[in-house]
C-alpha cells in the first residue's frame, strides 16, 4: 500500500481545529487529508493517524448490516451437535453462552454473552446510526458522536473472532471422545468474523470525526 | 514512509494545548472535555500508574488460582478427570494434537505471562527510563493492547465444550473454577493496559535528552 506524507509539524499561526495531536505520543501536526490509499503516520512513533478509504461508509454500512443479520441468525441456528454411543446434543450460541449457571459462574455467562454477541451486536447498531446519515448527506443523528464514542470504547470488548477460534479449539478436544458436526451458526459466525475484520480496516476515526464535526456547523 | 519532518517538532503540551486521546483534536489547555467526541481530557495522566499498578495486581492475584484449579472438568463411562490449563495442554500434546495445545499455551500462558511482563516493563521505565528506544517500546504497548483479548479463547473453550458435552452418561463436561478466576485476569490484564498513558513513554525521552533544535 502506498502511503504519503501528509502532515506536517504544526506551525504556529493554524487554527487549533486544524491541528491534528498523536494519541500515542502527543506530537503535533497540521492534519491534512492523504491521497487515495494514502495514510498519514505519526514520524515519532508510527502511529497510523489518518487512512481514508474510498467509499468507506457504504462499504462499512453494508458490512455492518450483514454482520447484524449474521449476529442474529447464528444464535439461534444450532452451532454444533455432537455423537457418541447413540446419545446426541446440539448446542447454539447462546446454550455456550448460558453454560455457566452454577453460582457464581453467572457472572461469566453474563461476560461470555456480552463479548460474544450483545457487544458485537451493539456496536454495529451503533456505527449504523452514526454512519447512515453521515453517508445521506444528511444531519447526523441526536448523539451521534456519543454513539461513535462509545461504539470505539467498546471495541476491544468485542470478541467473536475470539470465539471463532476457541470452536476450533473445542473440536479438537472432543474429536477423541464423540462425533462433531457443524450447524447452520458455525458457518455464519465464520463469515461474521471475516466481515468484522474487513469492516474494522475500513474505519478511519478521524475522518468519521471529521465529518460530524462539519455537520455542526 | 511517513509524515515529512519539517521544522521543529513541537508536542500538543508544549504548544500550551491538550490533546484528546480518543478523537485527537486538540483543545486550549485547561478545557476539560472534547467538545467533539466528548472524551475527558488530560494533558497526562499523572494517575495512569497508580491504575496500571492497581489492575495489574488484582490481574496477578486472580492468575494464580487461575493455574491451580482445574478449568474443565470430564465425566466419562469410565474416568472422572480434572485438567488445569497446563494440564489440558499437556493431555493435548500426549493425543498428538501438538498445534492446538501450542495455541492453549500461547493464550492461556505465554501471552498473560508476557503481558505481566510488558506492562510491568513499560510502566517501569516510563518513570526511570531505559536505553530501550520510546518507538520500540511504543510498538510494545500497541502489541500487548491487540493481543490481551486473544487470551479468552480458553474461556471460551470451556463455555462451548461445557454447553456442547452434555450426553447422560457416556460424558460430560462442566467448568472448573479456574475458568472464572482466569477471565477475571484477562479483563484486569486488559484495564491495566488501557489505564497506562504511552504519552509518558515519550515524556521520559524528552526529559532526558533536551530536543535538538535544528
Amino acid at each position: 500500500m502506498s502511503t504519503d506524507t501528509i502532515a506536517q509539524t504544526a506551525p504556529a499561526a493554524a487554527a487549533i481545529e486544524d491541528l491534528i495531536a498523536c494519541p500515542h505520543c502527543d506530537a503535533l501536526y497540521l492534519a491534512q487529508m492523504p491521497q487515495h490509499g494514502g495514510r498519514a503516520i505519526c514520524t515519532f512513533c508510527h502511529t497510523v493517524l489518518i487512512a481514508p478509504r474510498r467509499k468507506a461508509g457504504k462499504k462499512m454500512i453494508a458490512l455492518t448490516l450483514s454482520v447484524m443479520i449474521l449476529v442474529v441468525a447464528a444464535l439461534f441456528f444450532p452451532f454444533l451437535d455432537i455423537n457418541a454411543s447413540g446419545f446426541g446434543n446440539s448446542t447454539s450460541i447462546l446454550d455456550a453462552a448460558s453454560s455457566f449457571r452454577s453460582g457464581y459462574m453467572v457472572f461469566l455467562s453474563f461476560l461470555v454473552a456480552s463479548a460474544i454477541i450483545f457487544v458485537p451486536l451493539l456496536r454495529t447498531v451503533l456505527i449504523l446510526y452514526v454512519l447512515v446519515p453521515v453517508v445521506r448527506d444528511r444531519p447526523a443523528l441526536p448523539h451521534a458522536r456519543r454513539a461513535f464514542r462509545w461504539s470505539q470504547e467498546l471495541k476491544p470488548w468485542a470478541m467473536a473472532e475470539i470465539f471463532a477460534i476457541g470452536c476450533a479449539v473445542a473440536l479438537v478436544k472432543v474429536q477423541s471422545l464423540a462425533h462433531i458436526g457443524f450447524g447452520p451458526a458455525f458457518w455464519m459466525f465464520a463469515v461474521l468474523v471475516i466481515l468484522v475484520l474487513i469492516n474494522d480496516n475500513y474505519l478511519c476515526t478521524w475522518s468519521v470525526w471529521k465529518s460530524l464535526e462539519l455537520e455542526e456547523d | 514512509m511517513e509524515i515529512a519532518r519539517v521544522g521543529r517538532r513541537l508536542t500538543a503540551r508544549e504548544a500550551g494545548l491538550v490533546a484528546c486521546r480518543r478523537c485527537a483534536r486538540v483543545w486550549p489547555m485547561g478545557q476539560a472535555r472534547c467538545e467533539r467526541c466528548g472524551s475527558r481530557l488530560v494533558s497526562r495522566d499523572t494517575k495512569s500508574l497508580q491504575k496500571v499498578w492497581a489492575w495489574w495486581i488484582a490481574g496477578l492475584i486472580a492468575y494464580i488460582p487461575a493455574n491451580i484449579y482445574p478449568m474443565l472438568k470430564t465425566n466419562t463411562l469410565v474416568s472422572h478427570t480434572e485438567n488445569t490449563i497446563v494440564g489440558g495442554a499437556v493431555d493435548l500434546a500426549r493425543h498428538g494434537s501438538y498445534g492446538v495445545a501450542a495455541i492453549i499455551l500461547i493464550a492461556s500462558v505465554l501471552i498473560p505471562v508476557g503481558k505481566f511482563l510488558a506492562i510491568a516493563f513499560l510502566a517501569i521505565t516510563a518513570q526511570r527510563g531505559t536505553q530501550v528506544t520510546p518507538r520500540a517500546r511504543t510498538h510494545m504497548y500497541e502489541i500487548v493492547e491487540f493481543i490481551g483479548r486473544w487470551s479468552m479463547i480458553d474461556v471460551f473453550v470451556v463455555a462451548i465444550l461445557s454447553s456442547l458435552v452434555q450426553l447422560s452418561v457416556v460424558a460430560s463436561i462442566r467448568p472448573g473454577p479456574a475458568a472464572m478466576t482466569f477471565a477475571l485476569s484477562v479483563i484486569c490484564t486488559m484495564l491495566s493496559a488501557q489505564a497506562f498513558d504511552p504519552r509518558l513513554i515519550w515524556d521520559a525521552m524528552r526529559r532526558n535528552q533536551p530536543r535538538k533544535t535544528p
